[in-house]
């Protein structure tokens, strides 16, 4: 069947790559994503129009490719990004969703958003600079996200002279720091000039002495098939599909979206919390029965066994539960100008389940710029990151972080406001 | 490559299809948004998957300016019995009628404004307190930020300094009384992909998209269509031509673009080489560099 598609065809098949980029004030980021956006034709006439005016009424002297990602009027007044945006290009390869994050250090919380949905992640260093405490921030946040792929792109070349020396130094010094962060499995450098185009598309040929790929071309060729985990099979209930009409009288479908593993008609499954176990009667889709599901699809389960299931329910395999209990500890950023109160209530939202929470200990907070502990300051407020104990009011169903971001993180809300005040990652 | 792969219409379907049952799960009385075009056909076509075989937890509402092109009324009732979905008519005519708003005047009078009211009024009147929008990140500057489950004020305000983070696939879509949401399921997806999807699924769309014969004539640049909702002046020009909508909206400010474009592949095929965005013809987004940012702040979708 596949061969037979013909080249136009295979646009219905692509491959989605989601990256975030992370990068200090004035290291160019938003040019690179111009840059990038530019260079593989992913900007329309009437975009080009509108900066080329408002370039030229800012009195810049090139077209200021950074316009095209300055959003909200708010911030194109104070020329800084406040929020996490998102851009979307394509090439014929692959499709991408950019999560565009700032760089400033009260923005960690939005470089975690940024984080949590990435595949990948660009660190944007400056040539003349090196490594900062923000490109430290930055790998920690991408670690800590478990953010597995990692290109550092060390951008401003031409104004290094394109000094393979000092290329060197600062890849060097980047490996020598980031040796104990475990996630970061696969970390590229990339020497680029932004605001020229160099190794962004195109080969840069100021910079001959680099044999390695230009930065589109990594992003279009990484590997991310092994990024959800299909071991571990993890079903949360998010709704229960119940007809009511004469023709489905019976049916009576578990809607979800697989979190981890695969689901095939015919397996023993439990059901958690209760226990009750099961077998897979069949798997639907609206286009019909499948014949499995894996993460991250969407599909709806019809058990065996009339069971009483709803929403927060986990449906799982035998072999490998999750674990399960009330206290669990976490790696928690906070994200609330209101600061964390320790034994204060919390609703934690787990997977399809919310459930009232305390956080009963703050063992410790990491200061992002050095990575290193602080364990006597109790104080935890906006853009803190510290591992947690946290005891919730019934038994959640959960696996770490590391081998699972699905049922490895939750959010806290304030009770009061209804806001979310922090994310968390269990250890 | 690994066997457990999914491609990007299927990983953009599964997570819209996550938001439509997070919405019926988590709100007491959402409705969504329908207008007839491509985006709210394809964000319908998707809740019916999400739900099937029941029938959608949450009727379609329809904001009718009175100033749509018949075709669209047409598709709009036959989709609707279809996937047998319930419908709520919300008419800016009555708005207009009960004095909430003020029917602008002259030749460029345009009723896509008065929609915004038209639109909170409903919302209040059906006591909905969450409104799923055909809305899609790449389509404007200001809406590049906007979340999934985006929270409005008692005063159907969006504040864009105001909005709740969102990690993972975790929405927080918690309020007090009084507040609502909005809610996004297609913010990810990209003009490109709604057009590929429509044609994986082969689902069918108004006729307005596909090239056709109609009298336009070019108002600042954009082809308007002559219907009794415009007013010709005197120095614009009106031709047949060979036209298509690449958006559909409001007649008195949608314009056509000439195309040959007849078939699905030739559509995205021009979608592929276009080389201006497709708000690019919409005349309300070029009224100020800012308008979109500060209509969605009155409300707007």
């Amino acid at each position: 069947m596949k061969k037979n598609l013909s080249q136009k065809d295979n646009y219905l098949d692509m491959d989605l790559l989601r990256f975030t980029t992370a990068g200090s004030v004035d290291d160019g980021k938003s040019t690179l994503i111009g840059r990038l956006l530019y260079d593989s034709k992913n900007i329309f006439e009437d975009q080009i129009k509108a900066i080329e005016e408002s370039s030229k009424r800012r009195g810049d002297d090139n077209v200021n490719l950074a316009l095209l990602t300055d959003g909200l009027k708010a911030e194109r007044e104070q020329g800084i990004t406040i929020d996490v945006a998102y851009r979307y290009f394509a090439t014929p390869k692959r499709k991408f969703i950019i999560a565009d994050t700032p760089g400033h250090i009260q923005y960690t919380r939005n470089m975690v958003t940024g984080a949590s949905t990435a595949n990948l992640a660009i660190i944007l260093v400056d040539a003349r600079k090196g490594i900062v405490e923000q490109t430290c921030r930055h790998a920690f946040i991408a670690n800590l996200l478990r953010i597995q792929h990692v290109i550092v792109a060390i951008n401003k070349m031409d104004l290094v002279d394109f000094s393979e020396e000092a290329y060197e130094e600062i890849v060097e010094e980047f490996k020598s720091f980031s040796s104990r962060l475990d996630n970061l499995i696969d970390v590229t450098f990339i020497p680029i000039s932004a605001l020229h185009g160099d190794n962004v598309v195109d080969k840069s040929e100021n910079i001959d002495w680099y044999s390695g790929p230009t930065l589109l071309y990594q992003l279009e060729t990484v590997y991310i098939g092994s990024d959800h985990n299909h071991v571990k099979a993890r079903f949360p209930v998010q709704w229960v599909i119940r007809p009511h009409s004469d023709e489905h009288h019976d049916f009576r479908g578990y809607a979800g979206r697989v979190a981890g593993g695969v689901f095939k008609p015919g397996d023993e499954v439990q059901v958690l919390p209760s226990g009750f176990t099961s077998k897979i009667d069949s798997i639907h889709t609206a286009d019909g029965k499948s014949s499995e599901a894996f993460a991250p699809v969407s599909c709806s389960i019809i058990l065996e066994d009339e069971i009483d299931i709803s929403r927060g329910d986990m449906i799982v395999k035998n072999n490998n539960p999750p674990e399960k209990g009330q206290d669990i500890e976490a790696m928690l950023c906070w994200f609330s100008d209101k600061k964390m109160i320790i034994r204060g209530k919390y609703v934690i939202r787990h997977t399809s389940k919310e459930i009232k929470a305390i956080v009963t200990d703050l063992q410790y907070k990491i200061n992002i710029n050095t990575l290193r502990k602080v364990e006597d300051d109790k104080e935890f407020g906006l853009n803190e990151i510290g591992r947690v104990c946290i005891r919730t009011s019934s038994p959640i169903f959960y696996d770490s972080y590391n081998n699972n971001r699905t049922t490895g993180s939750f959010v806290l809300i304030d009770e009061q406001t209804n806001e979310t005040v922090a994310a968390g990652m269990i250890s | 490559m690994s066997s457990y792969r999914i491609n990007h219409l299927d990983q953009l379907e599964s997570e819209a299809i996550f938001v439509l049952r997070e919405v019926a799960a988590q709100f007491d009385n959402p409705v969504m948004l329908f207008s007839g075009g491509k985006d709210s056909i394809v964000m319908a076509h998707l809740a019916f998957k999400a739900f099937h075989p029941a029938r959608l937890p949450f009727p379609l509402l329809h904001v009718d300016t009175g100033h749509n092109f018949p075709e669209t009324i047409e598709y709009r009732d036959q989709f609707v019995s279809e996937i047998d979905a319930r419908l709520v008519i919300a008419l800016v005519q009555d708005s207009i009628d009960k004095g909430r708003v003020v029917e602008e005047t002259g030749p460029l009078a345009s009723r896509n404004s008065l929609q915004t009211v038209t639109l909170l009024d409903a919302l209040e009147d059906g006591q909905y307190d969450s409104a799923i929008g055909g809305g899609r990140r790449d389509e404007e500057k200001a809406r590049a930020k906007e979340r999934f489950f985006s929270h409005r004020d008692g005063f159907g305000q969006w504040d864009p300094k105001n909005q709740r983070p969102e990690l993972w696939n975790i929405f927080n879509g918690r309020k007090n009384h009084g507040e609502h949401f909005r809610v996004f399921p297609l913010s990810n997806w990209t003009e490109m992909d709604i057009w590929q999807y429509i044609k994986r699924e082969n689902i069918e769309i108004p006729s307005l998209y596909f090239s056709h014969d109609r009298e336009v004539f070019e108002r600042s640049g954009t082809l308007i269509a002559v219907s009794d909702h415009v007013h010709v002046q005197e120095n614009e020009n009106v031709k047949t031509r060979k036209v298509r909508f690449r958006t559909i909206g409001d007649a008195t400010c949608t314009g056509a673009i000439e195309s040959e474009s007849n078939t699905l592949d030739q559509i995205i095929s021009e979608v592929a080489a276009a080389r201006q965005t497709e708000r690019g013809t919409r005349e309300d987004d070029r009224r100020t560099e800012t308008s979109m940012e500060d209509r969605k702040k009155e409300g707007y979708f």
